[in-house]
């Protein structure tokens, strides 16, 4: 019992879980407007698209890379997908397939380039954020595609029927579900921790390093792409700078989640918690009418907690595990 | 539940406020719980209001915080209007200029319960869902300086008209260049650009009138708002027309860079040097005598102005549409235009004895 509650309370995902529910409890008691369903409305549309990419994102990480490229990829799919409208492609379903297989693509370059070339991925993606976000200008220029259906930018942003809840946050749910999966349940998921931990290892121990990633970043510019479906269709508007900045909120909210930048450490489920954190804690303090720029501040410092806690956790883990273990020697645990 | 509870509370209140604004003609003084309800209240009953109500939420939404040009229009004019009708006035905003930033704070503002959102707009539809949720929970919003699509606002305060933007420019650099005329060229932002391009052709216009029979426009070249590249332009209009009178320059980059480069050179004070700029840009080459005048829009007067037509909205003065006439304080009457439009006037001129006085 009390080394259940330990392995419980101890790991990153129960604190920043417990964050949240702190944050949103509070936040219902001192702020006016926190405890009102349209503020859970605001928030989960603010979330989704962070939430999508995130997914991905937190399984590149744990195998020790990153991808920079995202909101870049969701910049480059608003202005295609709003070229293809002025094309006259007023098909729906053929635009989000057009759009993925897109985002598929620019992931697939991401993934040549770091797995085919052996390219350190941070390199990599920093050069194609910079190259899609310049194709997206080349594309769709200072312009902006707006004149959209209005059927397909409110369904966009529909509520599930009796709530103020959007409905494709049930998407979100069914993809946290398959990535769930995949990472926590599966020999795949397994071997991601593995390679974050030691690639080389896990080379000679069968399992297609090489192919496993470029299907990651095939996988993260497909949802990016998603991302930027959902962007557009909310904010009726196709431009070349949607979601500008928007990988450096993803990453925050992967670190924060306790996804380790050095790969091998985190889960899915403290991921989607601290980009729920975020939001509540942003709009919430927006909400208590404070400005921007103290916003600012509190994002910053709350990644430099993601980045020191979970470590700080570990670390007085372990040396709780030596104090038990005696005066004997510490033990070569690999963690 | 909750909502609901309040939503039956705040109809009671708003029905009360139209019972008693029916029996009492003046109604101000309220007190601050019960303002919002019977504002809500007189607009849609039609009460017979003759000033702006006291209380009045009124908040400010900038393209984006810490930028000189909207503290201005923001914190000095709106700021102002607000206080002299006894309204709370507040501004907020995000501090990077992108429309999904300004989302999340008109959401927030919609949440608590502001009257007036004055809004300069980052994109014209991007804002829009988020603009009419907001007038759904019983704001009103009035834009200024950068509008949206007009079915997603109340009002729309403009600064200036083409026209006006226009003329003034070609008066002013025909007032610099003198009688005697002479070539004059355009330092533009982008090929591209819709209200330069505008601007460009009613200038064309302006000049084939009699008396500017004397300044011939020779170049029209491209800084694309970039600061080195508008001033490698200046410089090469410079080398191609050893014959240069004067240069127009319609964009706050464009003609900083071009003063940069003329206050530096020997054309000083014998090419002239005219546009759109902002004084604290433009003080030194003022000063120097690089430039004798420029022209745009006051800030403050715009931020006065929008702050008034809120609070005149928001008190059922007027509804929006042509012809509706409003009192904005020291600024005067003002009627609305088609489209919802209220216009700021002329555009002002800056110059040697009144730059001193402006800040932004």
């Amino acid at each position: 019992m009390p080394e259940r509650a330990r392995r419980v309370f101890g790991s990153w995902d129960a604190v920043v879980l417990i964050a949240l529910v702190v944050v949103s409890v509070a936040g219902a008691l001192a702020i006016d407007g926190v405890a009102s369903p349209r503020f859970w409305r605001f928030v989960s549309l603010e979330a989704i698209p962070i939430a999508l990419i995130a997914m991905p994102m937190t399984l590149v990480v744990i195998t020790g890379e990153i991808d920079l490229s995202v909101a870049s990829v969701l910049g480059l799919t608003c202005s295609v997908m709003g070229q293809l409208w002025v094309w006259g492609v007023t098909s729906l379903p053929l635009i989000i397939v057009l759009c993925v297989l897109l985002g598929a693509l620019l992931g697939a370059v991401n993934g040549l380039f770091v797995t085919g070339f052996g390219l350190p991925s941070l390199a990599v993606t920093i050069g194609t954020l910079a190259l899609y976000r310049g194709l997206a200008y080349v594309v769709l220029g200072d312009r902006a595609v707006a004149d959209y259906p209005i059927g397909w930018t409110t369904d966009a942003v529909a509520p599930i029927p009796r709530t103020t809840i959007p409905w494709v946050i049930l998407v979100v749910a069914a993809l946290a579900v398959v990535f769930g999966i995949v990472l926590h349940a599966t020999p795949i998921g397994r071997g991601l921790y593995a390679m974050g931990n030691n690639a080389e290892a896990t080379r000679f121990a069968g399992i297609s390093v090489r192919r496993t990633k470029f299907w990651l970043f095939v996988a993260t510019g497909a949802m990016s792409s998603l991302a930027g479906v959902f962007w557009t269709l909310r904010f009726a508007s196709a431009r070349a700078d949607n979601g500008l900045g928007l990988e450096l909120t993803v990453v925050a909210a992967v670190l924060l989640g306790g996804v380790s930048i050095f790969g091998g450490r985190g889960g899915l489920v403290g991921v989607l918690a601290a980009v729920a954190l975020l939001g509540t804690l942003r709009n919430a303090l927006q909400l208590a009418y404070v400005p921007a720029n103290t916003l600012t501040v509190v994002t910053g410092s709350l990644l430099i907690a993601s980045v020191v806690g979970p470590n700080a956790v570990s670390l007085l883990r372990a040396r709780l595990r030596r104090r038990r273990a005696g005066a004997a020697p510490a033990a070569s645990s690999p963690r | 539940m909750r909502l609901s509870l309040r939503f039956v509370a705040l109809t009671a209140v708003a029905a009360l406020g139209l019972a008693t604004a029916g029996c009492a003609d003046d109604s101000s003084g309220g007190s601050g719980a019960t303002t919002g309800a019977s504002a809500a209240a007189s607009s849609a009953g039609g009460a017979a209001a003759t000033t702006i109500k006291e209380g009045l939420k009124v908040a400010f939404l900038p393209k984006q915080v810490n930028n000189p040009y909207f503290d201005t229009s923001d914190n000095k004019g709106g700021k102002e209007a607000v206080e002299q009708f006894k309204g709370t006035y507040s501004e907020t905003g995000p501090s990077e200029a992108s429309p999904s930033a300004q989302v999340s704070y008109i959401n927030t503002l919609s949440q608590q319960g502001t009257n007036v959102i004055v809004v300069s707009a980052n994109d014209k539809n991007a804002i829009c869902g988020a603009l009419n949720e907001a007038r759904a929970a019983g704001a009103k919003i009035v834009t200024f300086d950068s509008d949206t699509d007009p079915s997603c606002r109340d009002l729309f305060i403009n600064q200036a008209t083409a026209d006006g933007i226009a003329k003034i420019q070609i008066k002013l650099i025909s007032d610099a260049v003198g009688p005697d005329g002479g070539e004059i060229a355009i330092l533009s932002a982008t090929a591209n650009a819709t209200n330069q391009n505008a601007w460009i052709e009613m200038m064309k216009t302006e000049l084939a009138k009699p008396e500017y029979a004397k300044l011939k426009l020779v170049d029209t070249v491209y800084g694309d708002d970039d600061d080195q590249k508008s001033f490698q332009e200046a410089q090469g209009l410079l080398a191609k027309h050893p014959d240069l009178k004067g240069i127009i320059s319609p964009t706050t980059v464009g003609i900083a860079a071009a003063g940069r480069y003329l206050s530096g050179s020997s054309y000083k004070g014998k090419v002239q040097l005219t546009g759109l700029g902002t004084p604290n840009q433009m003080r030194a080459y003022v000063k120097d005598g690089t430039v004798k005048a420029f022209a745009l829009w006051n800030p403050a007067d715009l931020g006065y102005l929008a702050a008034y037509a809120g609070g005149a909205l928001a008190s059922g003065l007027i509804s929006g549409k042509e012809g509706d006439k409003f009192t904005a304080g020291k600024l005067g009457d003002f009627t609305v235009g088609k489209d919802a439009t209220v216009l700021l006037g002329e555009p002002f001129t800056f110059n040697a004895d009144n730059i001193d006085q402006l800040n932004f």
